[in-house]
This record gives C-alpha cells, structure tokens and sequence, in this order.
C-alpha cells in the first residue's frame, strides 16, 4: 500500500523540477505514513477493545479455583487448569489394546457395533432423505427467488425471506422444534435438516438460476414453446451441472449434521453419543468418534469424486 | 413450413439417436431413478411417516407457529440482559475462536504450501493432517472441551478454534501458494534472507486474501456458535434450548429472531470492512 503511494509520489517529483518537487515529494510521503500509522492504530485499538470485550464475555482469562493434587485448593487460570483435565478426559477414552488379544479388545472395544452400525445406516439416510427434500423445496422455490424468474417482486421478497429464515436457523433448532411436534425419531431429523437444505439450496439454487443464458429460453420460446417448455429445456440444461454439484456437497454436510443431530433426539448416530456420556462408556466415545470420522472421510471422497465427474460432463457438453 | 408426421417419422428413422438415448443408457437411467425412489419409498416407511403422525404433527406446528403473533417483548432489562449477554457471548465465542484457530493456523499454513515447503513428503503429510483437522465436527469437540473446562462459553471457543484450525490452514496455504514469485525474486536480488522474503514479498500479497478469510469463516462462526449451547457450551444456544425445553415458545420465537438479526447485522458489517479494506477483490473463495 505504502509502496504504491511511494510510487506514484516519486512518478509526480519526476514530472516536475527541483528542490519544491521533492520537498513536495516528502509531504505527500510523510501524510501518506501518517495516514497509515493512524490507520494502523486505529485498527489496533479496535481490536485490543474487541478482544478484551470478548474476552471477558467469553471467560477467557477466568481464573478458577481447583483441587491441587494434595488435596489443597488453588486459584489457577482456567485454561491450564483445563489441560490436565481434557488429556485425563481423552486417555480415558483410549481403548487398552494388546497385541496377543487384539481380535477380543476390538470386540470389547465396539460391543455394541450391531447397534451402532444399523444407526449408521440411519444416519445416511437421514441425511439421504433430507438432501432430497431440501432439493425439491430448494428447486421449486429457486424459480421464483431467482430476480430474472421471479413473476414479480413481492413473491420474490416472501420466498427469499423464507429462504433466509430457513438456513439462518441452525438445524439443531429446527429439530428441538420438530422433535416437539413430530416426536423423538428420524423423522423430525429429516424434517429439520430438510429444511435447513431448502434454505442454503434455495439460495444457491437462485443464484445459479439468476446466472443463466437467456437466449435458450427465447430460443424455446420462438419455436412456440410454453413457460414450462422454456424452463424445462431452455434453463434446466444449463443449470443442472452446477445443481448436481452443490447437491453432492450438500449432502456431504448433511451427513455430517445427521450424525449429531441425534443429540436432541432426532434419530441417528448423536443419540449414543448423550448414551455413552451419560453412562460413562468412556471407549465408547472414541468408537463412536472413529466411526463418524471414517465414514464422513469416506463420504466426502466419494462425493468428491462424483462431483470432478459431474463437472467434466459440463466442461464435455 | 410445418413438419408433417410423416417427415417426423422419416426423421425418427434416419437419425433415431437425435429423438432418444440408446437402449443401454435408458436402461441404466431407468434403473437408477427405480433405485432411488425405492430407497425413498424405503426411507418413508422405515422413519414412520404414516399420515396420522404428519396430521398431528402439523397441528401441533401450527400451535408453535401461533406463538409467534405477537412476538414476545421482554418487558424488564433484567430478562432482556441475560438475552443480550447471550447474544454477546456467542459473538465473543465466534471472535475469539476464528482468532485462535487463525493464530494456530497461520504457521501451520507455511508448511503446507508449494512453494515454501520444498519437501513434498512433509507437505502431504501436514495436508492430510489439515483433512483430519476439518473432519472434526465442532459440536463433538465441544462435548470433549466441556468435560475439561466446565460449562460456560470457553469450551465453545476452543471448540471452533480447532475445527477451524484445519480449514484455515488450508486456505491460508492455498492462498501463499496463489502469490506471485516476483516480488520474491525482487527481495532474492536485494539480498533479503527467506524471512524476509516471506516477511516483504509474501506477507503483502497473502494478507488481504488472509483478511477476506478471516471476515468469512468469522460469519460462519457466528452461525454455528448460536448452536455450541445446545450441548451447554454458552451463547445465545443455552438460552434458547432452555427456553423449547420449558416451552415458552413466544420467548423462543424472539431469541430465534434475534439471532437472525444478529446474523445480519454481522454479515452486513463484515460486507462493509471487507470492502473498505480489500476493495472489490473477488479472489478468496
């Protein structure tokens, strides 16, 4: 930034002559230095107050009192006070394996892999199911939230309000308030990630939409084609590569919330999660982890895949 | 000029792939779509949606809706300052967590870069473990940090500050890779040692990209911190699950409008800084 202050300062004291030119020269650089030193403190202080503010809103330097280990109590900075406690917390997750009894301790270690794996199952579909539900809402309503789609405006503010409330609202308050009305299960899972989908679909959707040739589409027209006629042939092609792909990566999250949403009681894997805690199965936990992990790793790069395919047939057409 | 059924049908018969797919591919289509649908069909009657459930369902939806009109009004300041410390408190989590995750993440981004890290080896093994990183979900890690750390808003920080951790090393190392080597070899020909080739042809090019970074994925936070308590990890989330919990569904409809409020106003603030500092530069996605 000062570089190219300099720059063109120096640019200007070469068009002109003499000692006025550079002392012009040193003028315009030392308002330029001022100029970011203020900037900068400026900037700095912002800062320091933002931080100090959540800081102490966030309890970030509390200072708390523990049990030392002879049994005295001390005040101590709740951060390294916390240390010992979270590696205490995570060995005690830590399954004892032994190399003799390996096939026994994997056994003992996932005991409840019947259970855990047909909650798997689950937990795919639910994001399976919702991904779909979300595209059908997203799809539908993309149309009329797209401003060169939309039949007028007070359509396209109520579907694009719509679409804001649906994904600025967490899925995870979506299903406490399914899990209300529909009862505890997948479906209020479904339900809540659904629409959470519908929300950021809409919007990608819409966008996607708004990006569009619109000759096809006059194209379709001239030949006597009708509104849905155009739609179909003249805007579906063009936008259903990109749809495809934020559908895939769509449904990548959608696993990943999925597999904590039964937290709150709407169905999949969460729910063992509150199970393992509550009973303190502390190896439970860790089994848990790694086969949310491998599956969302697997997941990912599936998709992944699919997605490089989906937009070579693009790059092909 | 219009086409005669015989002409359509002339046609059909000279070029029939212009009118259909081939056989094979129908079939294939057709297979995937009777997949699909059966997995659908699967899926409905396995997670029980019979039409009594979504009929009652609905109705009780309607009941919570209702308690939307009129929004509740917090009418002494010391209900609405207990909304407000938690509102504030989700921001102080999403900030601080986007600055820990950052301030770990940016050493870890040199070393995952091309053209800083010269061993190929170590590269790909600080990528892969970047994956591992972004793999965690946020809400599990808040789990694991309030077992350590107790209640409250710190085990929401640290939460997102390792799950962000993996993310922004990449887009960090991404953004060092996307630099021009010129600059670079302007500070070589000076005589500039690698710190200060990194320091003065490095630093300028990638900060606003790191800036621009930082502004998204604080947004971002913002949105999943209002979640953290759920699980009991502070912010606005404790309140408001407290809240469905008790069924006071007027006072839940208004924390969950003012959270979307304060979605807004932090998307709409961070729109202005990003460009008053970065200008329209359209490069960090």
């Amino acid at each position: 930034m000062t570089m190219s202050a300099d720059l063109s300062a120096g640019a200007a004291a070469a068009s002109g002559s003499g000692a006025d030119t550079l002392a012009e020269f040193e003028r315009a650089y030392a308002a330029q230095r001022r100029r970011s030193l203020r900037n900068w403190t400026l900037g700095t202080t912002l800062f320091l107050i933002l931080f100090a503010l959540s800081s102490w809103l966030g309890d970030f330097f509390k200072v708390t009192q523990i049990t030392l280990p002879d049994g005295s109590r001390d005040w101590r900075w709740i951060i390294p006070a916390g240390l010992p406690r979270l590696g205490e917390y995570i060995s005690q997750t830590i399954p004892t394996l032994h190399w003799d009894t390996l096939g026994s301790d994997l056994a003992n270690w996932f005991w409840r892999w019947k259970i855990w794996m047909n909650l798997l199952f689950e937990t795919i579909l639910i994001a399976f199911m919702a991904t779909v539900f979300g595209v059908i809402g997203g799809f539908l309503l993309s149309f009329p939230a797209a401003r060169n789609l939309a039949p007028n405006t007070w359509v396209l503010w109520i579907t694009r309000r719509y679409l804001e409330i649906a994904r600025t609202v967490p899925e995870l308050v979506w299903a406490l308030i399914f899990v209300f009305c529909f009862s505890v299960g997948p479906m209020a899972g479904v339900l809540a990630i659904g629409l959470h989908a519908t929300g950021a679909l809409g919007k990608l959707y819409s966008e996607v939409n708004e990006n569009i040739d619109m000759r096809p589409l006059e194209g379709v027209k001239a030949a006597g084609g009708s509104w849905f006629d155009q739609i179909r042939y003249g805007a579906v092609p063009q936008v259903l590569p990109n749809i495809l792909s934020y559908t895939l990566l769509r449904f990548e999250i959608n696993v990943r919330a999925s597999s904590i949403i039964g937290y709150v009681g709407a169905g999949g894997l969460g729910q063992e999660f509150r199970t393992a805690m509550s009973f303190q199965e502390y190896t439970d936990l860790s089994a848990l982890f790694i086969i949310i992990f491998v599956t969302v790793v697997i997941i990912d790069y599936g998709s992944e895949k699919l997605r490089h395919r989906v937009i070579g047939l693009e790059e092909r057409v | 000029m219009t086409l005669t059924a015989k002409e359509i049908a002339a046609a059909k018969e000279r070029v029939p792939l212009a009118f259909q797919a081939p056989l094979p591919v129908r079939l294939r289509r057709a297979a995937l779509w009777a997949g699909f649908i059966g997995l659908f069909c699967y899926c409905l009657w396995a997670f029980d949606f019979s039409p009594e459930r979504i009929w009652t369902g609905l109705g009780r939806l309607g009941t919570v809706l209702s308690f939307m009109f009129p929004p509740h009004v917090w009418d002494n300041w010391r209900d609405f300052s207990e909304v407000l410390n938690g509102l504030g408190e989700t921001l102080a989590i999403a900030f601080l967590g986007t600055l820990l995750g950052a301030i770990v993440a940016f050493p870890l981004s040199f070393l995952g870069a091309k053209n800083i890290n010269r061993f190929s080896l170590l590269r790909q093994t600080t990528r892969r473990g970047y994956d591992v990183i972004r793999a965690f979900e946020t809400l599990i890690l808040a789990l694991i940090f309030i077992r350590a750390f107790g209640l409250g808003p710190l085990p929401g920080i640290l939460a997102i500050a390792v799950s962000e951790i993996g993310t922004f090393a990449k887009l960090f190392s991404e953004a060092i890779e996307n630099t021009s080597k010129k600059p670079v070899d302007g500070v070589k020909a000076s005589g500039g040692s690698r710190l200060q080739q990194i320091r003065y042809a490095i630093a300028p090019q990638v900060n606003p990209v790191i800036l621009s970074i930082l502004l998204y994925n604080f947004e971002s936070n913002v949105r999943s911190g209002t979640i953290l308590g759920i699980v009991g990890a502070g912010g606005i989330g404790f309140l408001l699950s407290d809240r469905i919990a008790a069924y006071k569904w007027d006072e839940a409809w208004s924390i969950i409008f003012l959270i979307i409020a304060m979605v807004y106003l932090i998307d709409y603030l961070s729109g202005l800084i990003r460009q008053r500092i970065i200008g329209k530069w359209d490069g960090a996605k």
